[in-house]
């Protein structure tokens, strides 16, 4: 298994992005918000970002919660300085909005129904405006790295898709075909769908209803122009995610589900050719007394049990039992992981008995993240 | 049929929601085991496109086909679909306005790009319509096709609006075809046909989504039904033991005497220390569950052990057993 060296990444000044990736629940957040910390700890100006709303997070930083803007975090040992931050998926559409179109558009837009359902529900807008904010961060140049977590979806790297989809959906004949009656040049439109046009129509203006149609029609004409810039910063985003000072942390827990996904995250950043740095395996079960194995400590147990004396340590042989398996389940899912990904790095968080909640809970995550890499090397 | 009533009689829509993690698929499939048993048939559905339901129940990836994928206790039997947006969508097409070659077309002309991307609720309305389409399926005799559907639904932060079409439809359109349609997917899930069950780990934040779920579920009229807690592990320890693990108060003298009498002569010292913080460390986490449980006053819980040994089949028929015995089936 290839070790990943996380203080190697983040005291690299050339490290200026990580972007933490993997399926929901396996502690993604708290996983950005310890390296935010541990890299601010040794010298360095970090904003992280998050989509986590998880107030204890917040809590655990010393804010009441979080917000669309960078909030500076108390507490940093050191020279380095950390700020964290809440996606405002909607907010930061609508500032997208008035920021690249006039006021008479921009209220167009942000009045059509379907712009109001597709910045606050539509789930891949997360991703794209979580992308969008890490642009912004990174053109303000005011933070030297910049950590980010992804929304907890199989769809998390959507974003990567963005410029493409975007493309796709712009110059798709079906938006062109909402804009004909706009654009009143009916030559565009009879060349595109000269085959089946009537039909295509008909079955639009059937399924979705006249009414429907129109409002959709609307919006992208009111839209257009705005789409036009955001798919420009969209391949702007890509190419930034692409270059050498970006890294992919892919994080999962040591379940085989999470390190399905993580496999799949994997996979899908190779062959976009994203940099990625290495796989970060949460909550690990480990023990101290690693030496006294589950089978001699359960067969301890059954003796005190035979002689019917000592049952405290009885059960507490049997709980070191279990953890002792648990481990083993647990490393066999890394390992074989790592047999299927021999070139990508692996480091392994030790599972805390309790939620973080303040810097010094951060700070042992971090501690964890950097030492178990370095371990076995 | 037992004569037990279980807790959901006349419930035949029941959707799986729960946090990232907590195992909402397998509670799910748990779930259509123990419905299933004594010879029902009951259809597992998936909407995500993850293929957990295959993988679970160890069979290749599903197609967008109802398929047999499991046999329950006493000669039920247990369907699958994963639903697929852009198949169910043509096939909606097809079958209420007959419309199956300009569905094609449209697929073409990139409507799904459409559906996907600029109307998110087109997108829930389909899926919610395909899987209450099978609820309402009927045999030519006239029964349903299906005793019951459990539906591996999206996680608990976004249940209320994926399960509220109808709202969602009537902010983009009025009235029209798309609209009758929300209306008639809402009028199986907001029957009492439906309900919609929480799966959580006793964990912050799982229990707080869990208890902000059911709150906006309440606000929409849509039935919520039970919560279910997964991977509860079990006090190894006694009431005291626990008590004095936690406050670090075992003895361990006691301990190295005990681990010499078991035969562990060697690092008795060590391993006595070691065992005491792993035995304080499963207080406080048993602690912070007792805790989590605590703050669950929804009815009916259902509680679901930690499987040591992971998940596999033999879990999965053990899961549905616990439900049945608690009422869920």
């Amino acid at each position: 298994m290839k070790n990943f060296d996380i203080d190697a990444l983040i005291d690299d000044r050339r490290t200026r992005i990580i972007v933490c990736c993997g399926a929901g629940g396996v502690g993604k957040t708290t996983t950005a918000a310890s390296l935010g910390l541990r890299a601010a700890d040794r010298g360095r100006d970090v904003v992280v970002l998050t989509v986590d709303p998880a107030r204890r997070l917040a809590q655990s930083m010393g804010l009441s919660e979080l917000d669309n803007s960078p909030r500076r975090i108390e507490g940093v040992r050191g020279d380095g300085e950390l700020h964290a931050m809440m996606l405002d998926m909607k907010r930061t559409f609508d500032e997208i909005i008035e920021a690249h179109s006039d006021p008479d558009r921009a209220k167009l837009i942000l009045a059509n129904p379907f712009y109001q359902s597709l910045s606050s529900s539509f789930s891949g807008t997360q991703e794209y405006m979580a992308m969008e904010k890490l642009g912004q961060l990174h053109r303000s140049n005011a933070w030297d790295l910049i950590i980010v977590d992804t929304p907890p979806s199989r769809n998390a790297l959507d974003f990567l898709d963005a410029p493409e989809r975007m493309g796709r959906f712009l110059d798709g004949r079906f938006i062109k075909l909402l804009l004909a009656p706009a654009k009143a040049g009916g030559r565009l439109g009879m060349k595109v769908f000269s085959a089946g046009f009537s039909m295509v129509t008909n079955a639009v203006t059937k399924v979705l209803g006249g009414q429907l149609l129109k409002d959709v029609s609307t919006f992208v004409t009111a839209f257009d122009t705005v789409f036009g810039g955001f798919r420009e910063r969209a391949e702007k985003t890509y190419e930034l995610l692409k270059s050498p000072g970006t890294a992919f942390l892919v994080v999962a827990a040591p379940e085989p589900d999470a390190l399905r996904e993580a496999s799949y995250f994997v996979d899908r950043l190779k062959s976009e050719r994203m940099p990625l740095a290495g796989l970060v395996v949460n909550r690990m079960a480990q023990s101290s007394a690693s030496g006294l194995s589950s089978a001699r400590s359960l067969a301890a147990a059954e003796t005190l049990d035979e002689r019917g004396d000592h049952p405290l340590t009885a059960s507490l042989l049997r709980l070191h039992a279990e953890r002792m398996q648990l481990a083993a389940r647990q490393e066999r899912l890394r390992d074989h992981f790592a047999s299927a990904n021999p070139t990508v790095p692996v480091t392994t968080v030790r599972a805390q008995a309790e939620d973080v909640h303040d810097l010094d809970g951060l700070r042992l995550v971090g501690d964890s993240l950097a030492t178990s890499g370095q371990a076995k090397a | 049929m037992s004569a037990k009533d279980t807790d959901w009689d006349g419930v035949r829509l029941h959707v799986v929601t729960g946090k990232g993690g907590t195992g909402k698929t397998t509670v799910a499939a748990a779930l259509a085991l123990a419905l299933a048993a004594g010879g029902k048939k009951v259809l597992l559905v998936e909407v995500e496109g993850r293929q957990g339901i295959a993988q679970l129940f160890d069979v290749p990836p599903l197609p967008y086909e109802e398929r047999k994928v499991a046999v329950a206790p006493d000669g039920g039997e247990v369907f699958a679909l994963a639903i697929d947006t852009e198949e169910a969508l043509i096939e909606y097409l097809e079958m209420f306005y007959n419309l199956r070659r300009a569905g094609k077309a449209l697929t073409k002309l990139g409507v799904i790009d459409f559906v996907t991307t600029i109307a998110p609720g087109l997108r829930d309305v389909i899926l919610t319509g395909k899987v209450s389409e099978s609820v309402r399926r009927r045999e030519k005799n006239g029964k349903f096709k299906y005793d019951a559907v459990v539906m591996d639904a999206p996680p608990t932060g976004r249940i209320s609006q994926f399960l509220n079409v109808s709202d969602e439809v009537s902010n983009l359109a009025k009235v029209g075809p798309v609209r009758n349609h929300g209306d008639l997917v809402m009028s199986v899930i907001r029957s009492p046909q439906t309900a919609v069950h929480f799966v959580t780990l006793l964990e912050e934040m799982p229990v707080q989504e869990t208890l902000d779920g059911i709150h906006d579920l309440g606000e929409t009229g849509i039935g919520v039904g039970a919560v279910i807690v997964n991977m509860e592990r079990p006090a190894v320890l006694s009431a005291e033991g626990l008590a004095a693990a936690g406050r670090g108060e075992l003895d361990q003298d006691e301990i190295v005497r005990g681990l010499k009498a078991s035969g562990l002569e060697q690092h008795a010292g060590d391993y006595a220390a070691a065992l005491a913080a792993e035995a304080a460390e499963h207080a406080l986490r048993n602690a912070l569950e007792q805790r989590e449980k605590a703050r669950i006053t929804h009815e009916p819980r259902y509680d679901l052990p930690f499987l040591p040994h992971g998940m596999d089949l033999a879990g999965l028929y053990d899961l549905a057993h616990a439900l049945r015995d608690q009422g869920a089936a």
